[in-house]
C-alpha cells in the first residue's frame, strides 16, 4: 500500500452533505474486476449525462486542475460497504478526503487503500471548500490553505498505517498462533458457536 | 464484584483474541457471510495464494445479483450471470457452504442466517454488506466490512476492531396501530441523523422493542447502519430463543445454548456512553421525502422549507434533496404521487412484513404496477401456502423470487429515471433503486397503502376492520 505522508494539489470541492457510496459508484459497475481501473466510474452519474456523455461538472473540472484532495460536508461515504467506493476515489487520483464526518466502514476501507479520511470541523469546511489548493500533512494531523491552518482528526492507529503504508494481513499472520490458541479455548468455552457437528 | 457488562461489553470480551497497546483488538469471527459480491475479495485470496481459513464458519449466499422475474430464474445479462458463477465457484474452491441461486433455502442473506438458525445470541457476525447490523437482533456483534477486510476474515478468521464507544436507545410504551418496527426505526435515524451513531454500538431497549417479533427486532437492526452506527443489537430474551429452537442450524445441546445466552442480555446498572430515550406512541408512521433515510417524517407532516433552515449548509442539503426528487418546499407528504411500488429487501421482506402489506391489499387493487420479492425462497413458499401470493396478485402486484432485487438493482429490477417508488427499503439515495429514481422508503403496510391510492397514503386510514 502506498505510503501517506504529504500531499500539495488542488482541491475538488463537493458542498453536500450524505455524499453516499452509492453516488460515489453506482451499483451497475461493480461486477468488474479492480484491475480494469474505477476512476472513471467515480460520482458517475454526476459526471455523465443519460446517454453516457460527459456533463459540464466540479469533479472532472478540478480532476483537470490536478486534484488530489476531496472536500465534502458531513457523513461523507455514508451507506453501503462496498469499498469499489473507495477504488473510484482512489483509481480517479484522490488520495485525501477532508469532511466533518464519515460513514464507518467508508473510513476503514479508505485507510486501507491508502486514502486519507481527514476529519475537520464544519466551520473548517466551508473554509476548505472555497480554497484552490491545500497541503496536507500527516506526520502533523495538519491541512494548510493559503494562510489558514487547521488541525484534523484521525485515528492514532490508522494514521500510522498509512504513514508507513503497512496492510493488516501481514502483522494478522505474525500472530497465528495466538489465534490458534484462542480457537482450541472457544471451542471449549462455546461448544455452540461452532457449526461443523450440525 | 466484576463491574457490570453491556451486552456489547459481553460480546467483545468473548472475542478478544489479543489487544495491542494501540487499542487495537483482534477480534474472534464466528459467522462469516459472503456473496457473489465479495469477489473483489477472494481475488486477494487468489493474488497471495491463500486458503479460507475456517470453511465450516464461512458461508456463501446467492442475493445480491440474482434474478427474480424469470422461468427457473434463468440470467440473461452474461455479466450477472458471471457473478452468479463466481460465487458457486469460490464456494467450492474454498469448501464452504454455499446457499446457491437454485437452493431451495436461497434468499437475502440477513433473511437466510437468522430463518436457518445460523445467526444465534453471543456471535460475531459479519459479511462485505452493510445492513449484517441486522443480526443483532439475536444479541450478536454484526457489522458490515469492506472488501479488503473481507479478505482479512477469509484468511484468518479475526479482525482488528478499535472498541466503539456504546448507546442505548430507550423506547417506552407500545407502539400504535398502523406503526411498526420500520416506523420506530426511521424515527429513531430522524433523531439522530444518518451519521448521529458513528462510532458506536447501539442496543435498542425498552418496552417498545422487547415487544417486537424477532421480525421486527431483524428490520430495528437492520436499520441501525442508516444512523451511522457500526452495529445494532437487542438483548437476547425468550422470543430470541423460541425463535431460534428447532431451526436447522441451531445448536444440537440446544438448552446448554440457552443457558449460555441467558446471561448476554446488559445488566441492571451498566453503563452506556450515550443514551437516547423515545416514547413509542408519539411515533405515527414515518415516510423519507429525500435522499438520506435521516429526511423522514410523519405521514401527516409536510416538507421542509430551505428558506427557513437553520444553515447555510441544511439549507442547500435540502434544496439538492428537493430538486433530485421533484418536490416543492411547503408540500404535503400525501399529496405525493407514487408511479410504483416495491415490497422486498433484507428491512422488510419478512413473512410478517408480507402479511402486514398483504392486510392492506385483501380486497383491493394497486392503480400503480409494483414488485413484491419475498426475503427468502422458504418465505416466498410459507407466503403461497397462507394465500398472500393470491392477494398480491389480485391486486395487480408481480409476485417474484427472492433477491436484493429493486432495493439495489443490481439484478436489472430497476425504477425508471424520474419514476417515484413507494418502497420498503433501507436507502432512499440518489440512483440506488436505478439512475434518477425517486425513493420514498416506508413499512410494508404503508407501501401497500400508497398502491392502493397511488400516492403517499396514512395507512391508518385502511385499516378499519382489517389485522
Amino acid at each position: 500500500m502506498r505510503p501517506f505522508r504529504q500531499v500539495r494539489a488542488p482541491v475538488c470541492a463537493l458542498p453536500l452533505a450524505n455524499v453516499d457510496t452509492d453516488q460515489l459508484i453506482p451499483a451497475r459497475f461493480m461486477k468488474r474486476p479492480r484491475s480494469e481501473g474505477y476512476g472513471g466510474f467515480l460520482l458517475y452519474d454526476t459526471r455523465f449525462d443519460e446517454a453516457g456523455a460527459a456533463r459540464a461538472n466540479v469533479v472532472d473540472a478540478a480532476l483537470g486542475r490536478g486534484a488530489q484532495v476531496l472536500v465534502a460536508r458531513r457523513n461523507f461515504g455514508s451507506g453501503s460497504s462496498r469499498e469499489a467506493a473507495v477504488y473510484a476515489l482512489v483509481d480517479a487520483g484522490f488520495r485525501c478526503v477532508i469532511a466533518p464526518s464519515f460513514g464507518d466502514i467508508f473510513a476503514g476501507n479508505a485507510v486501507n487503500n491508502g486514502l486519507l479520511p481527514a476529519v475537520v470541523d464544519e466551520a473548517c469546511v466551508e473554509v476548505l471548500l472555497a480554497a484552490d489548493v491545500v497541503s496536507v500533512d500527516l506526520e502533523a494531523c495538519q491541512v494548510v490553505a493559503g494562510d489558514a491552518v487547521f488541525a484534523f482528526r484521525i485515528d492514532p492507529v490508522w494514521r500510522v498505517k498509512l504513514l508507513n503504508g503497512w496492510s493488516d494481513i501481514d502483522l494478522t499472520l505474525s500472530h497465528a498462533d495466538a489465534i490458534r490458541a484462542f480457537a482450541a479455548a472457544d471451542r471449549s468455552h462455546r461448544p455452540w458457536a461452532r457449526l461443523d457437528s450440525n | 464484584m466484576a463491574p457490570p457488562r453491556t451486552l456489547f461489553d459481553k460480546l467483545w470480551d468473548a472475542h478478544v483474541v489479543l489487544t495491542r497497546e494501540d487499542g487495537q483488538s483482534l477480534l474472534w469471527i464466528d459467522r462469516h457471510f459472503f456473496h457473489e459480491g465479495s469477489h473483489h475479495a477472494f481475488a486477494q485470496l487468489r493474488a497471495r495464494g491463500a486458503k479460507v481459513a475456517e470453511p465450516s464458519l464461512t458461508i456463501g449466499v446467492a442475493d445480491h445479483y440474482v434474478p427474480t422475474q424469470s422461468p427457473g430464474r434463468a440470467i440473461a445479462d452474461a455479466g450477472i450471470a458471471g457473478m452468479v458463477a463466481g460465487l458457486e465457484e469460490n464456494a467450492a474452491a474454498h469448501g464452504t457452504r454455499l446457499f446457491g441461486l437454485q437452493d431451495p433455502r436461497q434468499g437475502i442473506v440477513h433473511v437466510v442466517g437468522p430463518e436457518q438458525g445460523l445467526t444465534l445470541p453471543g456471535l460475531t457476525v459479519v459479511c462485505g454488506d452493510s445492513h449484517t447490523s441486522t443480526h443483532g437482533a439475536f444479541g450478536a456483534l454484526a457489522f458490515g466490512i469492506g472488501a479488503s477486510e473481507v479478505a482479512h476474515v477469509l484468511m484468518t478468521q479475526t479482525l482488528w476492531q478499535r472498541r466503539p464507544k456504546r448507546m442505548r436507545v430507550v423506547v417506552d410504551g407500545a407502539l400504535s396501530p398502523g406503526t411498526g418496527a420500520k416506523d420506530l426505526a426511521l424515527a429513531i435515524i430522524a433523531r439522530l441523523g444518518a451519521d448521529g451513531a458513528q462510532g458506536h454500538a447501539v442496543e435498542y431497549a425498552g418496552s417498545a422493542v422487547t415487544s417486537l417479533s424477532m421480525e421486527g427486532r431483524l428490520t430495528l437492526c437492520n436499520l441501525a447502519i442508516e444512523s451511522g452506527a457500526r452495529c445494532g443489537m437487542v438483548s437476547p430474551d425468550a422470543t430470541t430463543f423460541d425463535y431460534l429452537r428447532g431451526r436447522p442450524f441451531a445448536p444440537v445441546a440446544f438448552d446448554a445454548a440457552v443457558e449460555a445466552w441467558a446471561a448476554l442480555p446488559s445488566d441492571t446498572d451498566a453503563e452506556f456512553d450515550v443514551e437516547h430515550r423515545l416514547q413509542a406512541a408519539a411515533i405515527a408512521p414515518v415516510v423519507t421525502w429525500g435522499v438520506a433515510p435521516e429526511d423522514a417524517l410523519p405521514v401527516t407532516g409536510q416538507l421542509p422549507d430551505p428558506a427557513v433552515a437553520a444553515s447555510p449548509a441544511r439549507a442547500a442539503q435540502i434544496r439538492d434533496a428537493l430538486d433530485y426528487m421533484g418536490l416543492r418546499p411547503g408540500q404535503k407528504l400525501q399529496e405525493i404521487g407514487i408511479d410504483r411500488v416495491f415490497i422486498g429487501s433484507c428491512t422488510n421482506a419478512r413473512i410478517e412484513d408480507l402479511r402486514a402489506a398483504a392486510a392492506v391489499l385483501a380486497g383491493r387493487r394497486a392503480v400503480v404496477p409494483g414488485l413484491v420479492s419475498p426475503g427468502s425462497s422458504l418465505v416466498k413458499q410459507q407466503a403461497e401456502q397462507e394465500g398472500l401470493d393470491r392477494v398480491f396478485r389480485d391486486a395487480g402486484l408481480v409476485w417474484a423470487d427472492s433477491g436484493c432485487s429493486m432495493c439495489v438493482g443490481m439484478n436489472g429490477d430497476l425504477v425508471p429515471a424520474g419514476e417515484r417508488c413507494a418502497s420498503t427499503t433501507n436507502r432512499n439515495f440518489k440512483g440506488r433503486q436505478g439512475k434518477g429514481a425517486r425513493t420514498h422508503l416506508m413499512s410494508p403496510a404503508m407501501a401497500a397503502a400508497a398502491a392502493v391510492v397511488g400516492r403517499i397514503a396514512d395507512v391508518r386510514d385502511f385499516l378499519q376492520g382489517r389485522g
